[in-house]
């Protein structure tokens, strides 16, 4: 790591730190891109750097949120009752209780997401290409019907999180979520950095290319297979889970397990920036949210049809995404050595 | 959960005659799946929401005081011009991709249908009113709307058209051509683009007669799409690509199991198994293949 990549991050944390304060208008905003770059990362470890492109990583976000919801009401008061009461309504969290339940929560969303993924990796992770895509799309709706039955969490009309806690008259609500959001920010970072640097980023990136090939090597690519989706779903179920708080409201298809919206902005933030790279779907996610929230704001109703067209045209014209144009067009940038005279006999050969 | 199901045979017999009949749909749908699937090596996520549009077409005729029924002429003609603008748009420049470009192509075209779809036509659940009136069977115990009749029996004689004109016909014999290898089809003198068109331009019309025929037998809904794709993709994968009497039946069988998934787990969780018996049908299949160290592909 060089001087200026030092100052990069550092003007970046303290950029992040200090941003709630600055737009105070934007914090929810702000949380909900925290929220994307995370997803975004996190499905790049699946889709750019493994090559299994996965619609499923949704299954692990809802996960997260029904399970922090249901944790941080379940420690303290009955479940049943709170979800037919609609909520607040009977029950009210003392501070204390709102902050461990979160903690406790947060904890829980982020494990059991990664203990299925565990468990159910070996099944799944043994289909290939389109099999794996359709396959994980189908586990995403599935997860979402179901859970539109479950009565316990809601069923059909559903679940409405703890508030938060009024804490002698502070409204802090914003900043609480933004830094929580922020904070999971910063670990996925640290966390993908740290693991593109090692040699699992190159065991993943050898399945990627050819998976038999890898396997010949002698490289047991079911193994690195399911850790890489665990990675995937810890940080896809503690991302659900500070999503939950955020939005304050628990539906099984719109919010939790909403594959035609947040199963499909991962994968389409992650190729927006660029598959493979480490900044792509930082830059790809910080992009999309700008154009999804002017869309949302002053196209309302035909956000959709532009999301449809937005598809098509980042996936026909810019499958490489933004990170692949500039390594393109500055490959010295990236580290690449380019021959002259090599890349001109490749042009006569042409 | 009462086992209602095994203590009146009725009930039984009931699941399976609708089963049947829905099945039949499914496989006219899951043809057209295979067709593209097999002629030009992609996955068509936007086919369910193509099944729809079809069917509003019917519902817009009925509106207008026109027999749904015609909709079963009219809506696959409309449709064939739909999906030759969709290949001209959008599929010809993913035809010799990635197959997860053509997945997450398609999903936006889904997208965009969807949400066209509810700006147009309303995001209520609407069904074009037949009049057929019901067959009783067995004592009146067995209730069967003579409308899913119908359409069985027009999924079935636009199935045998379909098959027939593929096996005499010039383009037919081309697309069959193309199918086995597009290289040498080319090398040979067939237009494979011209081809690729008809093809996806066949796939929407047999949409549009399942459509037509699912205005007139269930519901549609701008968003009752993607469990059609799901469902002919999960017939395509059980039968096999070019197995047409495999697709008819594992359709029947998908229809069939639907019946029954209805009764016994009930309604709410009607989709959700659908999705869950792909998934578990993947699965299978992919421990399967591994035992002889293969995998799908």
């Amino acid at each position: 790591m060089n001087k200026n990549s030092w100052i990069l991050y550092i003007g970046i944390l303290v950029f992040g730190l200090v941003a709630p304060f600055i737009f105070p208008a934007f914090k929810v905003q702000l949380s909900i891109l925290c929220v994307l770059i995370v997803l975004a990362t996190t499905w790049n470890i699946q889709g750019g750097e493994m090559g299994y492109n996965t619609f499923g990583n949704i299954l692990f976000y809802g996960l997260g949120m029904y399970l922090c919801a249901s944790v941080q009401v379940g420690m303290f008061f009955p479940l049943a009752e709170w979800t037919e009461s609609g909520g607040e309504k009977t029950f009210v969290h003392t501070p204390s209780q709102f902050f461990q339940g979160m903690a406790a929560g947060l904890v829980v969303a982020a494990v059991v997401p990664t203990i299925v993924a565990g468990l159910i990796g070996y099944a799944i992770l043994g289909l290939r290409g389109h099999y794996f895509a359709i396959c994980t799309l189908g586990l995403g709706v599935a997860a979402g019907e179901i859970s539109g039955g479950i009565e316990i969490i809601g069923a059909g009309q559903g679940f409405t999180t703890p508030p938060f806690p009024n804490i002698g008259g502070l409204e802090a609500r914003g900043e609480f979520f933004y830094f929580l959001s922020f904070g999971a920010l910063v670990l996925t970072f640290i966390a993908v950095r740290a693991i593109y640097t090692t040699r699992f980023r190159l065991i993943l990136n050898a399945i990627r290319d050819n998976e038999d090939k890898a396997e010949a090597m002698g490289i047991e690519t079911m193994k690195y297979k399911i850790t890489g989706w665990m990675i995937s779903a810890f940080f896809c179920g503690l991302a659900g889970g500070i999503m939950g708080g955020l939005v304050g409201y628990i539906d099984s298809t719109d919010v939790a397990f909403d594959g035609r919206e947040m199963g499909v902005f991962m994968v389409l933030m992650a190729i927006l920036g660029g598959k493979g790279t480490l900044w792509g779907p930082i830059i790809g996610a910080t992009l999309f949210h700008f154009f999804k929230e002017g869309f949302w704001t002053f196209f309302l109703g035909w956000q959709y049809v532009a999301l449809g067209v937005l598809i098509v045209v980042i996936v026909i014209y810019f499958p490489e995404g933004l990170m692949g144009w500039l390594r393109e067009k500055y490959p010295e940038r990236f580290g690449e050595v380019i021959d002259e005279a090599d890349r001109k006999a490749q042009v006569e050969l042409k | 959960m009462d086992f209602l199901v095994f203590q009146y045979p009725m009930i039984t017999i009931q699941a399976c005659l609708d089963g049947l009949l829905l099945g039949i749909l499914f496989a006219l749908i899951a043809y057209g799946m295979a067709l593209q699937w097999g002629v030009m090596n992609i996955i068509n996520i936007a086919q369910g929401d193509l099944v729809i549009l079809g069917g509003y077409i019917a519902y817009f005729m009925y509106l207008y005081g026109i027999h749904p029924a015609w909709g079963v002429i009219v809506s696959p003609i409309i449709m064939y011009f739909v999906g030759i603008a969709i290949y001209k748009l959008v599929i010809n420049k993913v035809v010799d991709r990635d197959l997860f470009i053509s997945i997450l192509a398609t999903f936006g075209i889904s997208i965009l249908f969807m949400q066209l779809m509810n700006f147009a036509f309303g995001a209520d659940v609407v069904l074009a009113n037949s009049g057929y009136g019901t067959t009783m069977l067995f004592d009146n115990n067995v209730v069967l709307p003579n409308s899913k009749i119908f359409s069985a029996f027009i999924s079935v004689v636009f199935a045998i058209c379909l098959v027939v004109y593929m096996k005499r016909s010039k383009l037919g014999r081309a697309i069959r051509a193309t199918a086995q290898n597009a290289r040498a089809a080319k090398i040979l003198g067939v237009d494979t683009e011209k081809v690729y068109a008809a093809t996806f331009g066949i796939n929407a019309a047999l949409c549009g007669v399942a459509g037509a025929l699912i205005s007139i037998t269930f519901t549609i809904h701008p968003y009752m799409g993607l469990p059609y794709t799901i469902r002919s993709f999960m017939i395509v994968i059980v039968a096999g690509l070019g197995n047409l009497p495999g697709v008819a039946m594992s359709g029947m069988g998908l229809g069939i199991f639907e019946e029954f998934a209805d009764y016994i787990l009930g309604t709410e969780f009607r989709i959700g198994s659908v999705f869950l018996l792909l998934v578990l049908i993947l699965v299978y299949r992919r421990f399967k293949l591994s035992r002889k160290r293969e995998y799908l592909k």
